[in-house]
Parts: C-alpha cells; sequence; structure tokens
C-alpha cells in the first residue's frame, strides 16, 4: 500500500483507477505522516506493531533502511503538498491557487459575496467550479483533519482571511501560528483545537490578532497548565470570546494556580 | 516493626532455600522471644553453617574472576596491561574544535552533515567544563531576533530562525525523543527616542529588503497594544512580528551535541594547553618577514590532572567563546611588533553581564515582547508565573571585572531598576529572586562575528566574538564554517564581510543599533 503511494507522487497524470485508490489512501496519508518515525512523543504507549519494528531495526540494517525510506516518503508528501503553488498563481491568479491549495488538500472555503461553500468530500473528489469565479478572494477557510503547515500558509497569503479552522491539523505547530499575522487585519475567528504540536510560546504569538472575535483552543494536549493559560489569553485578547473545552481544570496547575483563578476559569 | 520483621524472616528463609540446594545445613533460625515481648528470628550463636555459607560465596567470586581473568587473556578483550584514561581523546584527529558551546558543537554537526558519503572524517569537539558553568550559551538569554542594521547579521538571524523552524528534520536521532526549544514566539519590541529614530527607520528598511518581519509603531500604536509601555520620550517602535522570540539555550547545545555525537563526533573534556606548529617564513616586497605558522598538534590536559594527550590534528577551529583571544595567544597571534601583521591580536575578551530575574506580579502578560529601551535595558517574560528576566549593558568605563561571575546586586538598583520603572510603571513593585552572570565574547573591534580563517596561520578557523548574538546566529555561523572548510568558500550566505581582514584593514562593521 505504501509502496503504491509512492509510486503514486511520480505520476503527473493520474489515471482514473488510481485515483480513487490515492484518495483512499489519503486518511492514510494524514496518519503515516502524523506518526513520526523519530522517536515516541505521543502520549499513548506505542503498539505492539512499532514496538517490534523499533526492536527489529536495532538489529537489521534493512528493516531501519525501509523505515526510513517509509518516514522519507511521508515527509516528501507533505512537502510535495504544501509547496508553493507558484504554477496556478501564474496561470489563474493568486484567489484561484489559493482556493485549488484548499481543495487539494482536503478543506473547504467560501468567496467572498458567496455563501456556498466549495469543499472536497471524504475521497478527495471536488467540483471544478470554482474556477468560475476570477479575482474573487476567498473569506472562509476550514482546513480541519489537513496537513497543512506553515510552507503551506503562504499558498493564502493574500486572502483576506476572516475565518480559519485548523482544527486537529497535526502539522500546526507553534511558527505556523506565528505566521498567522498575515492575517492579522482581516482574521475575526480562529480554531485551532486538537493541534498536538501548539504550545505556550505559539499561543503568545496570537496578540497579532487585533480583531479576532473568536478563539477555540480546546483539547491542546501540550498545554501543561490549561487553565493559567486561558486566564492570561484572556488577558491578552480582552475583546475575543475563547472556548476552551476538553481540559481537565480541577487538578491542581503546575503555575501554582488559586482556587479562585480556577473558578474564574470554568465560569 | 512487624512488616521489617516480616521481611527479615522472608530474607533468611530465601537464603536457607538457597543454602538447603547445595549444602546439608540445619535450619539456622528459631523463634525466640525478644526484649519487646513479641517474637523475633535470632541465629543460633554456631559458626558450623556461617562459616560454610562464606566459604560457597568467596569460591563463586573466585570463579567468577577467573572466568574473567581468562576471558581478558583471548584476543578479543580490551585489556592492556598499564591502565589508560579512557577520557582522553584520540590521538589523530582531522578537525579539532575547541569550545564545545552550541557554537563549537553546531560546527561539529555541520561539518558531519555535509560529508555525506565519506564518513571517515574524524572531528573532536574540546571542552574545558563539563558542567558548562561558565560558558556564555547556557548563560545567555536565549532571545532571537531580525532587527540588525548589517545585513549579514539579518541573514544569519534569518536562516537560523529556518533552522529552528525545521529544527525536527534537521537534528533529530531515530528513537529519542523529538527536540523541544521552548520557542516563545513573542517577538522584540526596539523603542527608539527622537535622536535616533532615523537610524531605526533605515535599519527597518534594510531588514525588510533582507526579508525580516517587522513593522513600525508610532508611539500611540505603541500605547494601543501594549497599555502597559509608559510611552514618554518614545518617538519610534520597531516590532518583530515572526521568526523572533526567545528558546531554550541548553535544549538546542544539547540537540547539536546529541546529533552531532550519533555522527560520530568524539568528544573530550579537557583544556587546550599549548599548539605545536611549524613556520614558514616569508618575505614581503618590503623586505618585512612574515612568519606563517601551520598547527600540527594539540595538547590536550586533562582537568584537575598533569595527564595530557597531543592530537595531531589538519585544522583547528577556534569557537572559545569568551576566551578566544587567550587561545589566540598560544599560537602567537598578537606577540609580533606593534606595527606589523603578526601584531594584530585576535580582539575578542570576555566581558562580564549580568541578568536579573524578578517578580512582578501585575506585570505584562503573555503579550509582552523582549523589550529593548534606547536607554539599553531590556527585560522579557520568562514562564507564566510573571517573572521577568531584565538587564543592561553597562557603559564603557563601568565594565566590571572579569576574573569571576560573582553578581553585583547594586548594579540592579543603580542601573535597571530606575530605567526599567520609568518605561514599565508596573515594575515600580518587583521583588528581586534570582540573578546570575554570563560573559559576552565581546568583540572589542566592532562588537560583530569574526568568522574566516587567520591570515597567518594556515589551518586555524575563527568562529567567535559575537558579543551577544552568537546563540542566536549559531546554526547559520556553523553552516557557513563548514562551508568554508569543507568547500573552500561561503556557498548559501556570503560572510566574507566578517572575516579578518576588515581587523587587519582596520575597517569596523559596526552595528548602527541602539544596543
Amino acid at each position: 500500500m505504501f509502496v503504491l503511494h509512492g509510486l503514486l507522487l511520480e505520476v503527473a497524470v493520474m489515471s482514473a483507477p488510481l485515483i480513487s485508490l490515492h484518495r483512499c489512501c489519503q486518511r492514510a496519508a494524514v496518519l503515516l505522516v502524523a506518526r513520526r518515525h523519530w522517536g515516541s512523543s505521543s502520549a499513548s504507549p506505542p503498539s505492539l506493531v512499532s514496538r517490534s519494528l523499533d526492536f527489529l531495526a536495532r538489529r537489521f540494517y534493512d528493516v531501519e533502511a525501509l523505515l526510513n525510506w517509509k518516514s522519507r516518503i511521508g515527509k516528501d508528501q507533505l512537502r510535495k503538498k504544501n509547496f508553493y503553488y507558484g504554477y496556478t498563481h501564474k496561470l489563474y491568479g493568486p484567489d484561484i491557487a489559493s482556493a485549488y491549495y484548499i481543495l487539494n488538500l482536503g478543506g473547504g472555503f467560501r468567496f467572498v459575496g458567496q455563501s456556498e461553500w466549495f469543499r472536497a468530500d471524504s475521497r478527495g473528489k471536488f467540483n471544478w467550479d470554482f474556477l468560475n469565479y476570477k479575482d474573487t478572494p476567498v473569506e472562509e477557510v476550514d482546513m480541519s483533519h489537513t496537513i497543512i503547515n506553515y510552507v503551506g500558509l503562504s499558498n493564502l497569503e493574500r486572502q483576506p482571511l476572516r475565518t480559519l479552522k485548523v482544527q486537529g491539523c497535526p502539522e500546526v505547530d507553534d511558527w505556523f501560528l506565528a505566521g498567522l499575522h498575515k492575517f492579522q487585519d482581516s482574521l475575526e475567528e480562529l480554531d485551532i483545537s486538537h493541534c498536538p504540536r501548539i504550545t505556550v510560546g505559539g499561543l503568545a504569538a496570537l496578540r497579532n490578532l487585533r480583531w479576532l472575535k473568536h478563539l477555540n483552543v480546546s483539547s491542546l494536549p501540550r498545554i501543561s497548565s490549561p487553565g493559567l493559560v486561558i486566564i492570561l489569553l484572556e488577558e491578552m485578547l480582552p475583546q475575543c470570546r475563547i472556548t476552551a473545552h476538553g481540559y481537565d481544570l480541577s487538578q491542581p496547575q503546575v503555575g501554582g494556580e488559586k482556587p479562585e483563578e480556577r473558578l474564574e476559569a470554568e465560569g | 516493626m512487624c512488616a521489617w520483621r516480616r521481611l527479615h524472616r522472608n530474607v533468611r528463609t530465601l537464603r536457607g532455600c538457597f543454602t538447603h540446594g547445595s549444602l546439608n545445613c540445619t535450619a539456622v533460625t528459631q523463634w525466640q522471644p525478644d526484649r519487646c515481648g513479641g517474637l523475633t528470628f535470632c541465629q543460633k550463636l554456631s559458626t558450623g553453617g556461617a562459616l560454610r555459607n562464606d566459604f560457597l560465596n568467596e569460591l563463586k567470586a573466585q570463579m567468577a574472576a577467573m572466568k574473567k581473568k581468562a576471558a581478558d587473556g583471548l584476543p578479543s578483550s580490551n585489556w592492556m596491561p598499564f591502565e589508560i584514561n579512557p577520557n582522553l581523546p584520540p590521538e589523530t584527529a582531522d578537525i579539532v574544535i575547541v569550545g564545545g558551546g552550541v557554537m563549537g558543537w553546531s560546527i561539529a554537526y555541520w561539518l558531519k552533515q555535509k560529508e555525506k558519503f565519506s564518513k571517515k572524517m574524524r572531528v573532536l569537539v574540546v571542552e574545558r567544563d563539563p558542567t558548562y558553568s561558565q560558558a556564555s550559551t547556557v548563560l545567555s538569554a536565549g532571545g532571537i531576533r531580525q532587527q540588525f542594521s548589517l545585513l549579514e547579521n539579518i541573514h544569519l538571524s534569518l536562516e537560523s530562525a529556518d533552522f529552528m523552524r525545521n529544527i525536527n528534520e534537521h537534528l533529530s536521532v531515530v528513537n529519542e525523543d523529538p527536540v523541544d526549544l521552548q520557542f516563545n514566539q513573542s517577538g522584540y519590541l526596539f523603542l527608539a527616542s527622537e535622536e535616533v529614530a532615523h537610524i531605526m527607520e533605515q535599519n527597518y528598511n534594510t531588514q525588510r529588503c533582507a526579508g525580516a518581519k517587522v513593522s513600525l509603531f508610532s508611539p500611540q500604536q505603541v500605547k494601543e497594544k501594549f497599555p502597559w509601555i509608559n510611552t514618554e520620550g518614545v518617538a519610534l517602535a520597531s516590532y518583530g512580528l515572526e521568526n523572533e522570540g526567545w528558546f531554550d539555550p541548553w535544549s538546542l547545545l544539547n540537540a547539536f551535541r546529541r546529533k552531532a555525537m550519533s555522527m560520530g563526533v568524539i568528544q573530550c573534556f579537557g583544556e587546550v594547553a599549548d599548539f605545536r606548529h611549524v613556520k614558514q617564513v616569508l618575505m614581503t616586497k618590503n623586505g618585512e618577514q612574515i612568519d606563517m605558522k601551520t598547527i600540527k598538534s594539540v595538547k590536550v590536559q586533562m582537568l584537575n590532572s598533569l595527564e595530557y594527550q597531543p592530537v595531531e590534528c589538519a585544522l583547528v577551529v577556534n569557537a572559545a567563546g569568551a576566551f578566544s583571544g587567550k587561545l589566540a595567544k598560544m599560537v602567537g597571534i598578537g606577540l609580533g611588533p606593534k606595527d606589523s601583521l603578526a601584531g594584530f591580536s585576535v580582539p575578542v575578551e570576555p566581558r562580564k553581564r549580568y541578568v536579573y530575574v524578578v517578580h512582578c506580579p501585575d506585570g505584562p502578560g503573555l503579550d509582552s515582547p523582549f523589550l529593548i529601551d534606547y536607554s539599553g535595558v531590556y527585560f522579557r517574560r520568562e514562564g507564566l508565573g510573571g517573572n521577568y528576566i531584565c538587564g543592561v549593558s553597562p557603559e564603557e568605563a563601568e565594565e566590571p571585572d572579569t576574573s569571576n561571575l560573582e553578581v553585583d546586586h547594586q548594579f540592579f538598583e543603580d542601573k535597571v531598576w530606575p530605567k526599567l520603572a520609568n518605561r514599565v510603571p508596573a515594575f515600580e513593585k518587583l521583588k528581586v529572586t534570582s540573578a546570575w552572570a554570563g560573559f559576552y565574547d565581546y568583540n572589542t573591534f566592532d562588537q560583530n562575528g569574526i568568522i574566516g580563517i587567520h591570515p597567518l596561520i594556515n589551518n586555524m578557523y575563527f568562529a567567535t566574538g559575537f558579543s551577544g548574538h552568537g546563540l542566536q546566529q549559531s546554526p547559520a555561523v556553523g553552516r557557513a564554517v563548514a562551508e568554508l572548510i569543507l568547500d573552500g568558500e561561503f556557498k548559501t550566505l556570503d560572510l566574507s564581510g566578517l572575516s579578518f581582514r576588515r581587523i587587519l584593514t582596520q575597517e569596523p562593521m559596526l552595528e548602527q543599533n541602539i544596543v
């Protein structure tokens, strides 16, 4: 399955039977990329398969080479998906290029002035009608559960985004949040919940988004004292409504939080 | 007490089981009433069983020792008749990097990284302090910024930020945890007064052209964005939007070290005591005599010991930080007559800088950037608990003594606190919780790094003199030095402006910055 996946990347024009197979593998690709070969950073204990692969990789050069190859394919795919779509930009303009990028990764968007959303379905197919809307910038973007990363953000640069949803994206990290300063004049709603790589250092970068009205920071696993962080975020962005579910605020925090502050966060 | 007795009983019974298997010995334990009224085990005072126990153990130990001696005698063992200190460096190495700070390890990593196919290059990193207690790397405030006035500095910082963004692609080791730099993306905020506002504008244009994401703010905008700042006297402010902030220097150092050692770099804890070199005398057109030296071996002395190992090497890299000037003197740089080429010493010396950790409950929150005032005072947030790190660069005339790393707390009261409280009124009520001092590898010539080969020594490369911004430029400088060594020229960034030439021609490349 992974060998086929590697070959597909080399084929420039994808034929119909291969497309469906490719889209089948797309969800698997997100997992492949998300599972890092370099060590166990995830909270869950490694499965039997990964432990046995590690054991074999320590003893046999060919197993180690196979695992390296697998992770390199994943990284290559990530890179290729997030390239700057310069060719499309030259042919169709920045708005269509951004739209094509979003649909290619499996997300959805809405043009300025339109009310319908253009989305890629679960198999990766999408409607090419968006080509009709030339020179219409994109206003709302939903890229939840895709492999968008910092480099891919450059594809959305010139759009006056008002809403950006990147819930559950495994490649969204602190540098991505710092890169959001490009949308500081327009962004009003941001959803970064369930992103496993965001830490407090990245949340400090959100101070640039002065028009932000809705922020969703639920279930960020790498935040150590969520109650304190939520309070600091509220202080930093006073006119923004912050949604933060999925945290166990009843436990005593590392930051030495007092009981009154805890109640405030829950209320 | 009961549990202890039970444990004791279990141990005795176990030992009884073992001895039963080998020797026929009678049960040596029996219940005896003790002083407290309970029952304890006591051993009978007969020596028969005990001696037999000891004999058996001794026999076992002797068998094991004989087995070990036999195994050592076989050809595949490491046994030597005389003891060798395992901490000694190898007798020969291709490249010796003097200095195990972030710069030295960055160079070591890039050397190994660039040498893809012939992994036979032996790189040795010599560091004299295994605890890194006085190293500038770990005592640094850990900030990274692109707000410089020299193009080279801006590019170095940008490339280093790129490196840190993809640090796991570069420095991850198989089966080890990923690198976590704890990077705070908070940006730097520089405040300028009327006199220097035009310099700041010029710098802003240079930075923008070079690709740094910086923006200029008027005092009103600063007040809007950061209401806790007192904007009195501020004419212009420059704010970094991206790729600026601070991180944990120890994590970066360890990441470089771990990756370099996994690629085969050898680490040695010892002090470089001497260099052995050969001299080649050349005559210039004017009849002046110039001595070209080639270093043949480095004498590495073990810590707290007279033992030393001369390491024969092809190249030496001087990444010794604050002590690079002293190291260069060992080779004879700067010891010639004053007006000749040999009279130019490496203008790097240690300068002590204090960093104070203060706690202020009402201070700026999560959005506080690394603030640098035009008076030179700076502060940044540390953690989430209302702690801040602050300090100021002292005047030239009042440089503290560099023989130790003692902190002068009066300095905080006199120089730091008044200016800090003036700029941020919330800091009028604060408490100093901790302080430390560290050395800058201060370049007395123009406060910018010296990268490149020395004209009088054939094989000594320098990467020092960064005067406080070595940490933030270390990944890019490491790559540049590796390119210089392996390819002979700079490939990605052209840093020829930072070479020794400017020192010999006495043309300083000064930063037109306010700090």
